[in-house]
């Protein structure tokens, strides 16, 4: 057995001892002020580098912009942070003692972290209403979910997000039967019934009108400073609302940053015009 | 507006079935309990309302298909995993129910010996070692729970641990019941060979051949499809049920909101095995034989024909497809036994083209459309 295999052995065992006693024990641990840390992280796909050394860190109760031409990696960034890719080098850092690294996906959302797919990704069958009951911050074991009614409390708390996410009047329509705006905005409604300390959105305003752009917008910015945000966009006008001139924007390319920067700062640099904003 | 948020609004709330539901199930009990017993053993032969013995036996036999459905339901339509293996699991249950059988035999047989004909045929002296238990009815009814139980625990493990998925799963368990039959095939591995068990006289001390005991297992198979029916629908209304249907719809999503996919697929895995074992049990004594045809690929498919046709995730579309099916094929297999395999075929192609909720959708949606 090489030491290679019998790290990887060592790994999988305290996964696996972790699994379960761990998502309750673990409080991530914010009293540095950073949300989230990433070191040097390096995944190659067939030798092509999707992420070079790239090396990230959030504070809490931040709201972040990612922005980037196609393929810079910013859908990869969120694989890593998730666990879905794990990366071939680097750290990954949730607060200041949650290694990212070793958690597996379900593991790493009952941390704190949500995460908003690129293509809106909800339970297509299953009633709005249902979508959220599901997302809702519970035990999330087999046998607790067989016998688990909801409290009035938690009735509460969907019909807040509800209303926040605009589609109260469709409850009980099935969400396959949402426009793509309205799925999007069923998925963030149902990231926000985890109650993540840390939301990930790739491209949330895909496919919505400029009105529903507007309305996340300030979503998202009533959110800011309770939860940590970071938000890959493509779209600038939305990044222009979400930053408000002070908020600092990193700028991907070919897997590692950029540039990073207040908005207008990053927009004059060359080299990003060069790469990204010149095209 | 409000009023219509919240009658439906919380999931669940509302009992099992409506009272609609609830008199169809009582029906349902009556008829399997008291009418067709009456039908068939107090009305005389020669009456037109006799009900006569290959009906009883046959509607018996597809109550136990019936069973194998709801199971492949649970597993297919509301979780999306298509097993096309759940054949092996039938025969396991009717198998442990078999060896018990072969045992009540006694010095009955041709061979008039302690041990079943095949062991004597094959030159044994002894009973082999897992054959220990089979003169216990109670141990052998645990182990047709356990067998497919454990079996399906240990492979569902490594398969959904690994990932495996869609119509690489289907491949995978096509392929296990397929290596099942094999083995099954072989006389050393002390189960019969190609032969399997039939012959039975006794079931705990009575003649398995008799009006009684036809209709004692036809209402008992009855009772548990009813029950298997309930417990069923308890599962799919509570939110493990609906956690089920999005890892159908978007398991990603699943994960990615804390759920971990593996114990839920695990569990609903097993216990739709667990329930083919049972309906294996009881559809032995009934048919009087078991072999390792029940492990062929196209006996597994089979039961995901009989949910598709009637109808995937409705837990009432996949036993009426089983009556609709098996009761097709017993009449075509009369009537043009050689073009029974083609409508077979063209069933399920029309189903899958033009009915992709199944019969039960058909039939949803003429109701609906009535009441628009």
């Amino acid at each position: 057995m090489t030491p290679d295999l019998m790290e990887a052995g060592a790994r999988a065992m305290q996964e696996h001892l972790a699994h379960g006693s761990l998502a309750k024990s673990h409080e991530p641990d914010f009293r540095h002020g950073i949300a989230l840390y990433l070191d040097d992280i390096t995944v190659s796909f067939d030798g092509f580098k999707a992420l070079n050394a790239l090396s990230l860190s959030i504070h809490v109760g931040e709201l972040r912009c990612i922005i980037g031409p196609n393929g810079a990696g910013k859908t990869t960034m969120m694989d890593v942070i998730t666990g879905k890719t794990r990366p071939d080098e680097g750290k990954a850092f949730f607060g200041a003692t949650i290694d990212l690294l070793r958690l597996r996906e379900n593991q790493i959302a009952s941390v704190g972290i949500g995460r908003k797919f690129q293509k809106p990704t909800v339970y297509e069958q299953l009633t709005v209403f249902e979508n959220l009951e599901l997302a809702l911050k519970a035990d999330r074991r087999a046998r607790a979910s067989l016998f688990s009614r909801l409290s009035g409390a938690q009735l509460d708390r969907i019909g807040e997000v509800l209303t926040l996410i605009h589609l109260k009047a469709q409850a009980q329509r099935v969400a396959g039967a949402l426009s793509h705006g309205q799925k999007q905005w069923l998925e963030i409604g149902m990231l926000l019934m985890q109650d993540p300390k840390l939301l990930l959105l790739d491209e949330p305003v895909a496919g919505m009108t400029d009105e529903e752009t507007e309305r996340t917008a300030e979503l998202f910015l009533s959110l800011e400073g309770q939860h940590s945000l970071v938000v890959v966009e493509h779209d600038m006008k939305f990044v222009e609302q979400l930053t408000q001139g002070r908020k600092t924007v990193t700028v991907l390319h070919e897997g590692s940053v950029l540039a990073e920067g207040l908005l207008s700062d990053v927009q004059a640099n060359d080299k990003v015009v060069e790469v990204y904003l010149g095209r | 507006m409000t009023a219509v948020l919240k009658a439906p609004l919380q999931p669940g709330t509302t009992s099992l079935l409506s009272l609609k539901g609830w008199t169809g199930i009582l029906a349902a009990l009556l008829t399997i309990t008291i009418v067709v017993p009456v039908l068939n053993l107090a009305v005389p032969q020669d009456s037109a309302l006799h009900l006569s013995d290959y009906h009883v036996s046959l509607a018996g036999k597809i109550m136990c298909y019936a069973i194998c459905a709801l199971a492949m339901d649970l597993i297919w339509g509301y979780t999306g995993i298509l097993s096309l293996g759940h054949g092996l699991f039938f025969a396991l249950g009717g198998y442990g129910m078999g060896m018990y059988l072969m045992r009540q035999i006694g010095r009955a047989g041709n061979y008039q010996s302690d041990l079943p004909d095949f062991m004597v045929f094959l030159n044994w002296k002894a009973l082999p070692w897992h054959w220990a238990l089979s003169d216990s009815f109670v141990a052998q009814l645990i182990l047709v729970i356990a067998v497919p139980g454990l079996l399906a625990l240990v492979f569902g493990f490594f398969a959904f641990r690994s990932r495996i998925k869609g119509v690489y799963f289907s491949i995978i368990t096509q392929a296990l019941t397929f290596a099942a039959m094999l083995l099954f095939f072989r006389n050393e591995t002390g189960f019969g060979g190609n032969n399997g068990f039939t012959d039975f006289k006794r079931i705990l001390g009575f003649p398995v051949a008799t009006a009684g005991m036809r209709v004692t297992l036809f209402v008992l198979t009855g009772v548990v499809l009813i029950g298997f029916y309930l417990m069923a629908r308890f599962i799919v209304r509570s939110k493990y049920g609906r956690v089920l249907q999005a890892i159908r719809d978007a398991e990603s999503r699943v994960m990615f909101s804390g759920y971990d996919p593996l114990a839920y697929k695990l569990s609903i895995w097993t216990l739709s095995a667990v329930m083919c074992g049972v309906a294996g049990a009881l559809y032995v004594p009934q048919v009087g034989i078991i072999n390792p045809s029940e492990m062929s690929p196209a006996a597994s498919i089979e039961i995901a024909i009989w949910t598709a046709v009637g109808g995937r995730a409705s837990l009432i579309g996949p036993i009426v497809g089983a009556f609709f099916v098996n009761g097709a094929k017993s009449w075509f297999t009369q009537a043009f036994p050689e073009f029974w395999l083609y409508f077979l075929g063209a069933l399920f192609i029309a189903v899958t083209l033009f009915l992709p909720q199944g019969i039960v959708g058909l039939f949803r949606k003429s109701v609906q459309g009535s009441r628009e």
